[in-house]
């Protein structure tokens, strides 16, 4: 705590009979933080038990064992599932990113008639549910040859009006000053874009990065759709296929949940400080 | 053009972009920016959306060539009991959901914002279900409910002696069951939020409100409430969404009878999915997602409105 002088005794006194209080609160957030990791407690645990222990409720397996991912893996189902979501969700990342931003640069720099238009069509496309473009998608997909294919997966995630709208807000705070000193310079307005504005927006870049991998590496309802070849599932609709083979052996599907959830927790815990600031970024701006 | 013709140098239409003004080019310039975007909107936005619009007045059904049959599909939709129970259903997401998680979210991040102790690692915890895969946490949950030996909830509930819960095979506990993994999911996303609104009100109106005396609670009636209504109101349409699209836990949730049983977890995008993909029933489906675009058009319209008015 701060060394602050309290101006009044009333206040230091009221600072001083909140004290027990604050330790209750803060035991009831701990707890209330455990149960809220304790499905995936479980899952991990569960994952390390033989078929005969998954009885045995208790969180610490008796004998842990890796045999459940040692079986899960060794067919390279699993793999194929997050290579094909890795590279789906890479993708259409690295598109947003490109085409989100050079939108919302272009809205929020350049002056021309249809300027507003093209904000306000753009931003409309955001009251449109996903799942009622879905059956033209399929429909599109179907004549364009593009079902079972990555393409399929990818195509109608390639840019979004969220992220065209979150890289506008923040072109917007870029100061015109630089961008004109580079047109003095000679330099032309793609190379503008791409080498003076875009460095100067990494914290939004980041963020629009890191939503739009984890939002595409997690879809479920378009790839279960567009997808009818096992080798071309992405991981969450794998999993999903899988869980249903394995019926009632809960240790098996354990193992296949938690495989599709280390990824993301690996992701979280190396980049969590960028994920939680991307959180309230998209969050107060959007 | 013959005097650019005649210069050694540079290419006929290099010399024609030479003649334009800097003005013009800028303009030139941001329409080449915009031109693949514009055929991505025009192609995979709007032109769908308007094709979703006319399917739902057709009996496609992907065999024979759609034919026109005006009202027929919202016709047949409004007289299906299973589209009324598949909207109560819907409905029952969104009004115990949105609220339960929303006071939930609120109560975490307003006590959680003002803990310095282990602040990052308490935050996490909340904050980790919400990057999990939806598909993959189904069926954790699912194992969770399942009845004794194998689930956990009910194992729990024998050792403290309470009876055991049927859950995911009631017609009256499955929807909640699966909602308390919904809100479960989202739990984390919205305590931020709601944090990160906190964050953003200025220390001197509560110092102020010390000095005048008030209390805990007037302080958070009078001054924190009413200076995180934007918040709440971008959390309250944003979950509302979420909930009235629910549809990866449930279907992951109930695989051996979607949206069972006897329907009493199905949502409106399960029964959309079923009536396309299932039954190839095309022009039926493209009427029931006219109708979800309906409902959240009118529900996200109702609650601005509403929340809104009532500064």
């Amino acid at each position: 705590m701060s060394t602050m002088a309290v101006p009044t005794t009333e206040l230091a006194a009221n600072r001083r009979d909140i004290r027990p209080g604050r330790i209750i609160t803060w035991t009831l957030l701990l707890i209330g933080g455990v149960l809220m990791v304790t499905p995936l407690l479980y899952m991990f645990s569960t994952s390390l038990k033989s078929a005969g222990q998954v009885y045995d409720l208790r969180l610490i397996p008796a004998q842990p064992t890796l045999d459940n991912y040692i079986e899960v893996l060794s067919d390279g189902r699993f793999l194929r599932w997050f290579v094909n979501s890795t590279l789906v969700a890479a993708a259409v990342t690295l598109s947003n990113v490109f085409f989100d931003s050079l939108v919302g640069y272009t809205l929020a720099k350049f002056k021309f008639r249809g300027r507003y238009f093209i904000f306000l069509a753009i931003l409309s496309t955001l009251m449109i549910p996903t799942e009622m473009l879905v059956i033209p998608w399929y429909l599109m997909s179907s004549q364009l040859g593009w079902l079972d294919t990555y393409w399929g997966i990818m195509f109608p995630g390639m840019m979004t009006a969220f992220g065209t709208f979150l890289m506008k807000q923040f072109f917007e705070t870029v100061p015109d000053d630089f961008l004109e000193a580079a047109r003095v310079d000679g330099l032309n307005e793609f190379t503008i874009w791409w080498k003076i504005a875009m460095p100067m927006v990494t914290p939004a870049i980041s963020a629009l990065a890191i939503f739009t991998f984890l939002g595409n590496w997690t879809a479920f309802f378009w790839p279960l759709i567009v997808t009818t070849s096992r080798e071309l599932y992405t991981l969450p609709v794998g999993l999903s296929s899988f869980a249903v083979e394995q019926s009632i052996q809960w240790e098996m599907i354990m193992t296949g949940a938690a495989l599709a959830t280390i990824p993301t927790l690996i992701v979280f815990l190396v980049l969590q400080r960028y994920i939680v600031r991307g959180v309230m970024l998209a969050g107060l701006k959007g | 053009m013959t005097s650019v013709a005649t210069q050694p140098g540079p290419a006929p239409d290099a010399g024609l972009w030479d003649r334009l003004s800097i003005r013009t080019k800028r303009v030139l310039w941001a329409w080449a920016f915009l031109t693949v975007p514009i055929i991505f909107y025009a192609g995979i936005r709007f032109y769908p959306t308007f094709q979703a619009f006319w399917l739902s007045l057709t009996d496609w059904d992907l065999l024979r060539p759609a034919s026109f049959i005006g009202l027929d599909n919202y016709k047949t939709l409004f007289s299906d009991p299973l589209f009324w129970r598949v909207f109560r259903n819907t409905f029952a997401y969104l009004i115990i959901g949105t609220p339960a998680s929303l006071v939930i979210a609120f109560v975490v991040a307003y006590y959680l914002d003002r803990v310095r102790f282990m602040h990052g690692f308490i935050r996490a915890l909340y904050f980790l279900p919400f990057l999990t895969t939806a598909a993959a946490m189904a069926w954790v949950w699912r194992w969770f409910y399942q009845p004794v030996p194998i689930g956990v909830i009910n194992g729990f509930l024998q050792t403290v002696g309470l009876p055991a819960q049927p859950f995911l095979r009631s017609v009256d506990q499955a929807l909640p069951a699966i909602m308390v993994t919904a809100i479960w999911a989202g739990l984390g996303f919205q305590i931020i939020i709601f944090m990160a609104g906190l964050r953003a009100i200025p220390t001197t109106y509560y110092e102020a409100a010390r000095i005048d005396g008030l209390g805990e609670w007037a302080i958070l009636r009078k001054i924190t409430l009413p200076l995180l209504k934007p918040t709440t109101v971008f959390l309250v349409v944003f979950s509302s969404i979420g909930f009235l699209r629910i549809f990866d836990q449930v279907y992951n949730m109930t695989t051996n009878d979607p949206g069972g049983p006897l329907n009493s977890t199905k949502p409106l995008v399960l029964m959309i999915y079923q009536t396309a993909f299932s039954s190839y029933d095309m022009g039926y489906a493209a009427a029931q997602t006219v109708v979800l675009f309906t409902i959240l058009l009118v529900v996200s319209l109702m609650q601005l409105w509403v929340l809104r008015n009532r500064a």
